[in-house]
């Protein structure tokens, strides 16, 4: 009974969004955004006249025009983070033990692929204004080589009160960026440095700082998450 | 075509949350209904034809036709605002767990 309510109001919920967005003159059909109309068109023509020097555009919006709004998202993933430290929060903790024994091969081979893993989000948070990805994905690629190690040696417990301190720093940094944007241009997070030729590694002005920072404070937070779930109350 | 995959996500997403009694269940049916979203969101941003990602390597790269590069920025806000409320939702389930060592809703009435 529960199931066949559920699946008929679903199913008047797809039908009701449907039609409203056929019937909508502002919803355009899948493909055919003319982006002359859109407010994604002055980003391009910004990046032409005021050479922002970040190749990818998406990351000159993220870090460079709306910079606050990401420093918003940033501090909603702090936010959580010290909830998610608030609720497990325990006198005496341990990190769960695995079910099985880490031997040999695996500690040792996870040590090498977790050093790849680490190089490869170093680098991809470095080219996060000229490629795809930048701070997000790389810093969820350093807490994924903690998970690693985690899963990999049952003796491992990652420094966690090194994560926090790195996490601050960030936080802080971001932030004194953007004010140093007051003092030396017209608004917060606004682009001091020079902005550099379009492509380059050195270019962008405070955007690869910035998405740095991002990175470092990103892989710390989530990293203190997965410590957060790998351990438990200890059993006296 | 995948504007309606995303609404048929979302959909989905929402039987789950009608249908399932387990904590962690209702928690995926949340993550499924923020993909069918995020894919939404993307594919108004898709143009035809073009299909460029909007990364330019010189200015003058700037007059060609790219994709809508501000739904792209938007979803990575979402995809990092996501895994935020899913890791508190996730420590919520584990506390319930550890309190009444069942993940079903049914169950945790029956005991209380």
């Amino acid at each position: 009974m529960k199931k066949l309510v559920g699946f008929v109001v679903s199913l008047a919920l797809a039908l009701v969004i449907i039609l409203t967005l056929n019937e909508s003159a502002l919803f355009p059909a899948f493909g055919e955004v003319d982006l002359a109309e859109r407010i994604s068109s002055q980003y391009f023509n910004l990046a032409q006249f005021e050479a922002v020097g970040s190749a990818n555009i998406v990351t000159a919006i993220l870090a460079g025009y709306r910079g606050l709004d990401t420093l918003g998202e940033v501090t909603v993933l702090f936010i959580s983070s010290i909830g998610v430290a608030f609720i497990m929060a325990e006198q005496t903790r341990k990190r769960i033990e695995l079910d099985y024994k880490a031997n040999f091969m695996l500690r040792t081979g996870s040590r090498l692929i977790v050093s790849l893993i680490l190089v490869t989000s170093f680098y991809i948070i470095l080219h996060g204004h000229l490629s795809p990805g930048g701070g997000f994905p790389g810093g969820t690629m350093i807490a994924s080589a903690i998970l690693l190690l985690y899963l990999a040696d049952e003796e491992f417990r990652s420094n966690i009160r090194g994560f926090k301190i790195l996490e601050s720093l960030a936080g802080t940094f971001i932030v004194v960026t953007g004010l140093l944007g007051l003092i030396f241009a017209s608004a917060f997070l606004e682009n001091f440095l020079p902005s550099g030729t379009i492509g380059e590694l050195v270019s962008g002005g405070i955007i690869p700082i910035i998405y740095i920072l991002i990175g470092l404070k990103v892989g710390s937070e989530i990293s203190g998450i997965i410590d957060h779930f790998l351990s438990e109350e200890e059993t006296v | 075509m995948i504007q309606y995959a995303g609404i048929a996500l979302f959909v989905f997403g929402i039987y789950g949350l009608f249908v399932n009694r387990n904590v962690i269940k209702i928690i995926v049916s949340i993550n499924v209904m923020e993909i069918g979203l995020n894919i939404f969101i993307i594919s108004i941003g898709y143009v035809t034809g073009s299909s460029l990602a909007p990364i330019v390597s010189s200015t003058e790269d700037l007059g060609l036709v790219y994709v809508d590069p501000l739904p792209q920025a938007l979803v990575l806000t979402a995809i990092v605002i996501g895994v935020g409320t899913t890791a508190i939702a996730l420590v919520v389930a584990k506390m319930i767990h550890s309190q009444y060592h069942t993940f079903d809703l049914d169950e945790i009435e029956e005991s209380v």
